[in-house]
């Protein structure tokens, strides 16, 4: 096994391009090393993309943030001004994994680990959040819902490494929210995930929202009827049981060791309204 | 010998009762401390099993001939190399069965084959080129499915012991068991309100954090050393002596410090096939498990089926009691379900009760003792019959409890008549408690439950040599898995009368002491410390001596008070009292060394019995249950570490609560175990739980010569049964299966409220 730490993108999508046998790329490693350790995977090449400064920065643009790729879970929840304007996608970066995983993992490698159950996605997926690729043909930037795939498959080609997620800036009067179930109160894998971002009038009516779901489907899934069911109301009991139904409905989960498929049904629709109204005080709302 | 004792309910203790640092606490807080993965030996090799991915299937042959032209592997092993020398023991052979498939693998994990290679990957790579040709059988995995007439067979030729009359068909059903006494039936007949459910718990898993770990090293001259994580290395010794044709004398086995056992460290897995393995390649052999391998290869606890019925008056005094209790203990004989009947009542003071067990079989891993081996389950299902034939009968739940408790003379459920116990008080105390009067909001329910365990005592043997410093060397063979070094030192102080920090105990290895049983039933306390009491004793009559030569006065003229030796009288003679650092630093010049020993098996080991009572708040749209609070009430018979006392205490009441909210073993259609992990396999983390609130009771025990009591064990039985309380209390569903995890809790609110709705 061959380990690389590359300092240019260039050079590290280079490495990935030529290598025939299995590589991966390394950035908090709180996934791969696990995968790693217990013989799960067995690397020919691990490319290790922290000496790449653009992945280790935060960086507030003129159309939001730029989150480099290797930027930690505890960075996220440090930083002040993200965590104003989305303090959902860092409370949902910040569930995952314990105080010590915290210091490594990141939103990037969440992502690209594909899992159905990852905590950031939903709320990345709501906040409408794209990526930076950088590949052996240069850059290109796609939504961050067309990532995965299937369970642990990514849409990246060979050689491709994401160096950034994008945020859009928030216009005024907006909030966002994820929550999760799980069956203990920390150091767990989400049953069922909700991610929620509305933006309000200044009557209080939702005019925008999105809502995504995890560990309901292969996939995150972004749910526009859950969206619509709210779009126009002010999140009153009738609206939010049409956001639950909507959001249950979306729903094709599997029984699993981990819940039902009733189970994760009938809960999909309780966190979804639930996330809504934290969303909805978050943006201002009551 | 007789005892004494009646010093133990008067006797005022200078050291015994405080809580002084724990010997060992510094090096395991700073990462000194060694423990099973940490043993180096140089050329040591690195020890892999493979294990079959089969529930169930017959081994038609291995092939191994590809792992060792494998540069850097040096040994293969298979049971051929584990010839058959049990003579006769059926409970040794099974032991050799489980730690090597011989015929067939019997559930998944089930080791077949290990190898030793001078890299973990290269023995990796050798695992894969190991070739099992399996014949794959069907399975079964619960115990009711198991003791269906057409269930798959474990065993094709095994018939049901204990049956009148003997069944003629074979069946996965290895024993029946039966206690009690008076005539159930007609104590039925007296009873005006009646209640019977039936109830199911899973497997949970001890959960310690250390997987087992050791170090092997055998000789070309048929000397080995072991360095293991164990819970007893006596017993480890005889074991793999046994199981490998070698004298108990040349086999050395240390024991390392210990990350957790809780009964799961009482048997041998690795260590034979470390030994074998060291053996064949001649080099030291190193073997740790991986967490999976510890889910799915060492012993959980039983998952059982139990029914309940009780009966009593309308004035609240049981009439009759009676449980059919079902475990199934992986793929060999030996379940607890005997522990699970015996116990199941212990409780009550009961005219007719009878409780019925039945082991069985299932292609799972073979079961371990898990703190008090089968009555949590048990208790489980009587105490929730209890709680609701309360609530029917109209009483409050503790006082139905006070008025049907076991009490001194109260013949057991299990045989012998209780001397004096603890359980009344610690009612009593429990409706005392400020938790008993704390107001419950919405959605909270609070639960109770009264728990039993035997406790243990045991063979011990102890050496204690006094140094000319003045200081005390203190040599035990007992595994210390929850502080009883600091025990051991807190009694040898108090009985040769000088500071704790003057007396240092070691755990020795096996070369170095007489036979020490296992840790555990709660034994170590109670009967090793006995030993080291005696063995001061033993000491005191020397340095007693010594002071008598030195005074130039008879030996029966010198006692000893307060760490001094005396003149017994002023017509002794008139000497200062000598101290035992003066006596100490005379012993060259007075006769050599002064040590003190003791060895024996010791018996009255009291029984201790528990309250626990719970609160919790369920979310009704999610199913999730969150512990608000929780008090463990529990007769020590004496607290000699009072701390540790408590962290026993606390220690049971969460393993139970996470045995009974989340932890299972979740088993697919194929067999396979789906959570062979701690992130699926479901430990309470710090966050779940609140503070533990403990009351220790001391009741003596007239079985000590300080009242002690073991208080490991008993602390795990009644948790079961305080949450399922809780959580039935405050949904209104009475939950009848373990674990109460969210989706289940939700599927019945769910029904209930349709069944609500349907009767509207």
């Amino acid at each position: 096994m061959r380990y690389e730490r590359p300092t240019t993108l260039q050079a590290a999508s280079q490495l990935l391009a030529k290598e025939k046998g299995s590589a991966y790329v390394l950035a908090g490693g709180t996934d791969l090393l696990v995968r790693l350790r217990t013989g799960f995977i067995e690397p020919d090449l691990i490319v290790d993309i922290k000496r790449i400064a653009s992945t280790r920065t935060i960086a507030k643009t003129a159309t939001g943030f730029k989150i480099g790729a290797a930027v930690s879970g505890a960075e996220l929840g440090e930083n002040a001004a993200l965590k104003k304007a989305w303090p959902g996608v860092v409370e949902a970066a910040n569930l995952i994994g314990s105080k010590q995983v915290q210091g490594r993992a990141t939103m990037t490698g969440n992502l690209c680990n594909a899992s159905p159950a990852a905590d950031s996605v939903p709320a990345l997926v709501a906040a409408a959040a794209k990526v930076v690729i950088a590949g052996p043909k240069g850059k290109r930037t796609i939504p961050v819902e067309q990532v995965p795939v299937g369970p642990g498959k990514t849409s990246l080609k060979k050689g491709e490494i994401i160096e950034a997620i994008l945020l859009p800036k928030r216009p005024a009067r907006s909030g966002d929210a994820y929550l999760r179930f799980i069956p203990r109160t920390e150091m767990d894998i989400a049953v069922v995930g909700v991610g929620v971002s509305l933006t309000l009038d200044a009557k209080g009516i939702v005019t925008a929202a999105r809502v995504s779901l995890g560990a309901v489907a292969p996939t995150v899934l972004l749910v526009p009827a859950a969206a619509k069911a709210i779009i126009g109301t002010k999140l009153d009991a009738k609206a939010l049981d049409a956001l639950a139904a909507a959001a249950s409905a979306a729903c094709k989960p599997i029984d699993d060791k981990r819940g039902t498929k009733d189970y994760r049904i009938k809960v999909a629709g309780v966190l979804a309204k639930r996330a809504a109204k934290i969303a909805q005080q978050r943006a201002g709302g009551k | 010998m007789p005892l004494d004792n009646a010093e133990s309910s008067t006797r005022k203790y200078k050291v015994v009762g405080t809580r002084p640092n724990r010997p060992d606490g510094v090096d395991k807080v700073t990462g000194r401390a060694r423990f099973g993965a940490d043993a180096v030996a140089p050329g040591q090799l690195v020890g892999l099993i493979l294990r079959s991915p089969h529930p169930h299937a017959k081994i038609k042959g291995i092939d191994a001939s590809k792992a060792l032209k494998l540069a850097g592997v040096k040994a293969v092993v298979t049971s051929a190399d584990l010839p058959d020398k049990t003579d006769g023991d059926a409970m040794l052979y099974d032991v050799l069965v489980n730690v090597m498939a011989r015929e067939k693998a019997l559930y998944q994990g089930h080791a077949v084959a290990a190898v030793a290679a001078t890299s973990a990957s290269i023995a990796r790579q050798a695992l894969k080129l190991i070739k099992v040709d399996y014949e794959i059988l069907p399975h079964v995995t619960d115990v009711d499915e198991a003791m269906k007439p057409n269930a798959p067979l474990l065993y094709p030729k095994m018939i049901t012991d204990g049956m009148d009359p003997k069944p003629k068909k074979p069946s996965n059903v290895v024993r029946r068991y039966e206690f009690g006494h008076g005539d159930v039936e007609a104590g039925f007949k007296k009873a005006e309100i009646i209640v019977e459910r039936s109830f199911k718990t899973e497997a949970t898993h001890q959960g310690y954090i250390e997987p087992h770990a050791c170090l092997a090293n055998v000789g070309p001259d048929g000397q080995g050393e072991l360095w293991v994580c164990t819970q007893g290395h006596f017993m480890v010794r005889d074991t793999c002596a046994r199981l490998l044709g070698m004298d108990f004398s040349k086999l050395r086995v240390t024991a390392s410090e210990i990350g957790g056992g809780f009964g799961g460290k009482t048997t041998v897995f690795i260590e034979p096939i470390a030994l074998a393995l060291s053996r064949k390649a001649n080099r030291p052999v190193k073997v740790v498990m991986s967490r999976e391998e510890v889910f799915k290869a060492t012993g959980p606890t039983s998952s059982s089926s139990i029914d309940v019925k009780i009966g009593a008056t309308k004035d609240g005094r049981i009439v009759a009691g009676d449980a059919t209790l079902r475990y199934q203990g992986g793929a060999f004989a030996g379940s607890p379900v005997e522990f699970g009947a015996m116990t199941a009542f212990a409780q009550y003071d009961l005219d007719n009760v009878r409780a019925v067990g039945f082991d069985v079989v299932c292609n799972r891993p073979k079961q371990a003792a898990y703190r008090a081996p089968g009555a949590p389950m048990a208790n489980f299902a009587v105490e929730s019959v209890i709680e609701e034939l309360a609530h029917k009968v109209g009483m409050e739940p503790i006082d139905f409890r006070i008025k049907n408790a076991a009490r001194e003379g109260t013949h057991s459920s299990y045989g012998p008549v209780y001397g004096p116990i603890g359980l009344l008080p610690t009612l009593q105390k429990a409706r005392e408690h400020p938790h008993f009067k704390a107001p419950l909001g919405k959605n909270q329910g609070r639960g109770m439950a009264c728990g039993f365990w035997f406790n243990f005592g045991g063979q011990s043997c102890v050496s204690m040599n006094i140094g000319v410093d003045g200081t005390v060397g203190v040599t035990v063979g007992s595994p210390d898995i929850g502080g009883s070094r600091a025990s051991m030192c807190l009694m040898t102080a108090e009985e040769l009368g000088i500071p704790y920090d003057k007396v240092r105990a070691v755990v020795a290895d096996t070369g170095t002491l007489g036979y020490n049983d296992v840790t555990d039933g709660s034994r170590t306390t109670f009967a090793t410390g006995m030993a080291c009491i005696m063995a001061a004793r033993d000491a005191i009559k020397k340095l007693c001596a010594r002071a008598a030569q030195i005074w130039g006065i008879p030996e029966d003229a010198v006692v000893w008070e307060n760490g001094h030796a005396k003149p017994a009288g002023s017509n002794a003679g008139n000497f200062p009292p000598m101290s035992l650092k003066e006596i100490a630093a005379q012993a060259p010049s007075t006769g050599g060394p002064i040590a003190g020993h003791h060895e024996f098996s010791a018996d009255g080991a009291g029984v201790s019995f528990a309250t626990h009572i719970c609160d919790s708040e369920v979310d009704p749209e999610t199913g999730f249950t969150k512990i608000l609070r929780y008090t463990v009430l529990q007769d020590a018979g004496k607290a000699v570490h009072p701390s540790y006392v408590e962290g026993q205490f606390q220690g049971g009441a969460v393993q139970g609560i996470g045995w009974a909210l989340n932890e299972e073993y979740i088993y697919g259609k194929d067999g396979r175990l789906q959570n062979a992990g701690f992130l699926d396999y479901r430990i309470p983390v710090c966050s779940d739980l609140p503070m533990i609130d403990t009351v220790i009771l001391e009741i003596p025990n007239p079985g000590h010569p300080y009242g002690v009591r073991g208080v490991g064990e008993t602390s795990i039985v009644p948790p079961l049964a305080a949450v399922a309380n809780s959580v039935s209390a405050a949904v209104g569903v009475r939950m009848t299966e373990l674990p109460i995890s969210p989706p289940k809790l939700l599927a019945a609110l769910e029904k209930q409220s349709a069944m609500k709705k349907a009767a509207e």
